[in-house]
């Protein structure tokens, strides 16, 4: 069977796929999404993996989608609902913990036990995290310039970029340039003295990275998990109702409301090109549809290498994409919970419980966890980003039971020997051994645990090695870098095939840029 | 010393932050936590409770008890069927506002009026003649609202009744935990919710029932900071913020009618006996009302542009404001803002103002002042009509 009758075909459902197919149809583009899956959402979806209970299945909070996209696309009226998700405490291997709460003056004191020097430091180290913040804000809603280009629209964007940044003044391109460069840990170092602190922070350096809180250009992510916070004004960080998954049929609804049709269990195989030229698609199924443009929201390895017949793209586009780093380096376990977990270090269900706890008691452990990784085994003693989401939404799971989402790194996607369904429970036993070692009644309120390794989140998601930002967040795969040089204005050099996924920039995140980025680089928009 | 509500040995210990404010002579929580997010968003997702008894409260009965309320109100109470509430202004003879508030029809002779003043004089004045007992029961009932799209589930978990059935604006006499309580469908929010009425005097002993049965809903106590994002998303007016009681007003361009407000809708179009103002409203109905009570929607664009010219990311209020700001249209001042917010589930910054008439309708562009950075600026915005925020299973 042959269709046509359609401007753009958009490949994935996920986020930023649906997001560039809304803005497409806001334009009056017809266009068709094609989900593989039977769920919209990419790695933003709510499955009930087990019976009342629903799970954020991967992705699991909102902090950086773009404000312009919740306003162009009216994203509360389909169903956007943003809860706060306030707090962190990091249990301590004292049985002390340390605290991160909204309020300021909280905060302070909380920190003011464990280092006043550190209190004070807390405030301008926030201050300048903010003006960095600030900093990178424009760039995010660029385009990349090609530098090595004379073109007239990248010559006006290196000069804006230059411009940008010569208005930072001395001090903060210097800070800046340090952020870009330096590992987490040494940057926190020049502020903080509580090592705690120092590693609960780093955290954020080293999420969805094969890096460690001393790995140089792990600053970088820290900021990039900053960004949240520059749009802190416009209050879009937290849980989403409904979980993440809500988010992408928000996304879907608003693209639907503009025109789109989307189709789910519908799986691409080949990306069809005639002349250098894209005409369309074949589904698995067989069906072809037509279409004069196609846009892949899938990563750079299976939109350069899987869609598409190598011979159509240069060689050297083949090389540098097969070199692009993906390297997935971190898992997920969701619980099912018969009632809430004790902490030993704050027992009872009080407000801490509906914010993150986070299992980051030194840095030094950290960089333990990292080093099972580099040596090819998952952690035995994992960084985790725990929440529940239950608390904070009623919704996920019945009255008086909870859904526990955990976040664990390391786990690396080349695991020594693979990773197979035993590898995958150990891997399951050594977040709930670690974390039960912080809230020894964890295990007895289990009724359910799904463990998902790197190599499941590629299963089912189709994310190359697991990386969940569709590839490594590294200086050197970031801004005209991402995901190769030359092609990171959203073209590919076939003509009419496009790219709209986190492989490009500034990609990572349930943020929405790069699906905008890409739509508005379609529409001719600057 | 202010009054405390029967809750307060409850409420007190939950106030975190000592952050109380005067409610009709009594303390209530502006909110629990220091910040007011978790609290509004329980409204809008799970079940929010809020000690609502400051409100002024009057048990009215006897024979003449629905000529009085008809003969003050400007709905038609006649209609008023026993286990029904209406929610309507009361104004005076010149047709301007004095109070709002609710009338609770409990049998075929006997009302609870609530009312945000004092009201038992203007009630005493316009009973003359008639055979009616008015007795305020402000201190001996107490009230609790429980408000959000889970708030049905709560209360089916510790009362009989049949509140499948209890439609929008209804009540019914049952028990909770054994506990006698009036429950209607009310509330000033926007959203699905409810109103408990209570004796003062087993006031702990609900509380405890329903935080106890909420456990599982997500049930927070919230305070006023909550209640006003919320009441200001639904496009609800607040005496003395929005409007000024004729009976209090100086001068005459501080009364409003219910025209004016927005509240049109309450004017029974073929109404019933005499009642207070019926001839000016008649006049204003047929004629045009000077002003509109409408919503704004500032632009953020603009908003953002304010602040980027100083060097500032924006700055949001974290509560609602209650202060009037100048509203222009081509640099005419055409009205003022009374009440506005960042709207946490819209992601909307709101306000509710009063425009003239004509330069009042949805979609016309306006400015309304701000300050940033100690200056005074114009942020663009647009005319919405009201409500920002309604919700299907506020009525289903």
């Amino acid at each position: 069977m042959t269709v046509s009758g359609y401007d753009a075909i958009l490949i994935g459902g996920g986020h930023n796929g649906l997001v560039a197919a809304a803005y497409l149809a806001r334009a009056g583009r017809r266009v068709l999404v094609l989900e593989r899956r039977p769920v919209l959402g990419g790695a933003a979806v709510t499955e009930e993996i087990f019976p009342g209970f629903k799970f954020s299945v991967f992705s699991y909070v909102v902090s950086l989608l773009r404000p312009e996209i919740i306003r162009d696309l009216d994203l509360p009226r389909h169903g956007l609902q943003i809860l706060p998700l306030e707090s962190t405490v990091t249990p301590l291997e004292n049985g002390d913990y340390l605290g991160s709460w909204a309020d300021p003056d909280e905060n302070r004191r909380e920190l003011c036990r464990h280092s006043p020097r550190d209190a004070e430091a807390m405030s301008q180290f926030g201050r300048l995290m903010q003006h960095m913040a600030m900093a990178v804000k424009p760039i995010l809603g660029m385009m990349p310039p090609d530098p090595t280009s004379l073109a007239p629209t990248d010559l006006a964007g290196m000069l804006k970029l230059g411009g940008h940044f010569r208005s930072l003044g001395a001090e903060r391109f210097h800070a800046l340039f340090k952020l870009m460069t330096m590992s987490s840990a040494d940057y926190l170092d020049e502020w903080y003295e509580f090592d705690p602190l120092k590693a609960t922070k780093s955290a954020s350096g080293i999420i969805g990275t094969f890096l460690g809180p001393r790995s140089p250009g792990s600053a970088y992510v820290l900021l990039h998990h900053y960004m949240g916070e520059i749009d802190g004004a416009f209050r879009a960080w937290g849980f989403q109702k409904g979980g993440t998954g809500a988010i992408s049929e928000a996304i879907a609804g608003a693209a639907r409301a503009f025109g789109a049709e989307i189709r789910t269990d519908a799986g691409v195989a080949q990306v069809m090109v005639r002349g250098g030229r894209v005409t369309g698609v074949v589904l698995e199924n067989g069906d072809e549809i037509n279409a004069p443009m196609v846009i892949s929201g899938l990563d750079p390895r299976r939109t350069f290498l899987q869609l598409v017949d190598e011979k159509e793209l240069p060689g050297d586009v083949i090389d540098a994409v097969k070199r692009f780093k993906f390297r997935g380096s971190s898992g997920k376990v969701n619980l099912a919970l018969d009632g809430l977990p004790d902490l030993t270090c704050l027992p009872g269900a009080g407000p801490h419980l509906k914010g993150a706890i986070s299992i980051s008691p030194s840095l030094d452990y950290l960089e333990r966890a990292y080093d099972d990784a580099k040596y090819g085994e998952f952690s035995r003693h994992p960084y985790m980003d725990v929440v529940i989401p239950s608390m904070i939404d009623p919704g996920m799971a019945p009255p008086g039971k909870h859904v526990m989402s955990i976040f664990v790194q390391y786990a690396p996607y080349n695991l020594n020997g693979g990773w197979n369904d035993n590898r995958r429970e150990a891997f399951g036993d050594a977040v709930v051994n670690t974390l039960a070692r912080y809230m020894p009644n964890l295990k007895s309120k289990i009724l359910h645990r799904q463990v998902l390794t790197p190599a499941d989140i590629e299963r089912i998601t189709g994310l190359s090695e697991g990386n969940i930002f569709q590839g490594e967040l590294a200086l050197h795969q970031l801004f005209f870098l991402r995901p190769v040089p030359a092609w990171a204005k959203y073209r590919t050099p076939i003509r009419g095939y496009w790219q709209c996924g986190a492989g490009t920039h500034p990609g990572g995140g349930i943020m929405g840029a790069s699906g905008h980025l890409a739509a508005r680089a379609i529409l001719g928009e600057r | 010393m202010l009054k405390t509500t029967p809750f307060h040995p409850r409420t007190a210990p939950l106030v975190r932050a000592q952050t109380w404010r005067r409610w009709a002579g009594y303390q209530v929580a502006s909110a629990y936590e220091p910040h007011p997010d978790r609290e509004y968003a329980a409204v809008r997702n799970g079940a929010a409770l809020f000690d609502v008894s400051p409100l002024h409260k009057y048990m009215i009965s006897g024979s003449g008890a629905e000529r009085l309320l008809d003969r003050m109100v400007t709905r038609d109470v006649t209609k008023c069927r026993v286990g029904q509430v209406l929610y309507t202004p009361w104004c005076d003879a010149s047709g301007k506002i004095i109070d709002d508030g609710t009338i609770s029809r409990l049998d075929g002779a006997r009302f609870r009026l609530t009312a945000a003043e004092p009201n038992l004089r203007w009630l005493a004045m316009n009973a003359v003649g008639l055979d009616v007992t008015i007795e305020d029961v402000s201190e001996r009932t107490a009230a609790l609202a429980l408000q959000g799209p889970l708030s049905r589930a709560v209360l089916e978990q510790v009362s009989p009744a049949d509140f499948a059935t209890l439609r929008y604006f209804r009540l019914v006499e049952t028990t909770i935990r054994e506990i006698p309580v009036t429950i209607s469908r009310t509330g000033y929010t926007g959203d699905l919710g409810y109103e408990v009425w209570v004796d003062a005097a087993r006031a702990l002993d609900l509380w405890d029932a329903l935080v106890d049965a909420g456990a599982g809903y997500g049930i927070t106590p919230a305070g006023i900071w909550a209640l006003d994002l919320a009441r200001i998303e639904a496009g609800l007016v607040m005496l003395d913020v929005d409007y000024h009681s004729a009976h209090h007003a100086l001068i005459e361009a501080q009364k409003s009618s219910p025209f004016e407000l927005g509240l049109g809708w309450t004017v029974s179009a073929i109404k019933k006996g005499p009642y207070n103002g019926r001839q000016a409203l008649r006049v204003e109905r047929n004629g045009s009302p000077e002003w509109a009570f409408v919503g704004l929607e500032v632009s953020w664009e603009s908003f953002e542009a304010l602040y980027l010219a100083r060097g500032l990311p924006p700055h949001l209020p974290v509560i609602a404001w209650r202060v009037s700001q100048p509203v222009y249209r081509n640099g005419m001042q055409v009205g003022y803002a009374t009440s506005g917010c960042w709207s946490p589930l819209l992601k909307r910054y709101i306000a509710l103002a009063h425009l003239e008439a004509s330069n009042s309708a949805p979609g016309t562009a306006v400015t309304m002042e701000v300050t940033v950075e100690h200056r005074r600026c114009q942020a663009g915005a647009v005319v919405r009509s009201l409500p920002f925020f309604d919700p299907q299973r506020k009525r289903a």
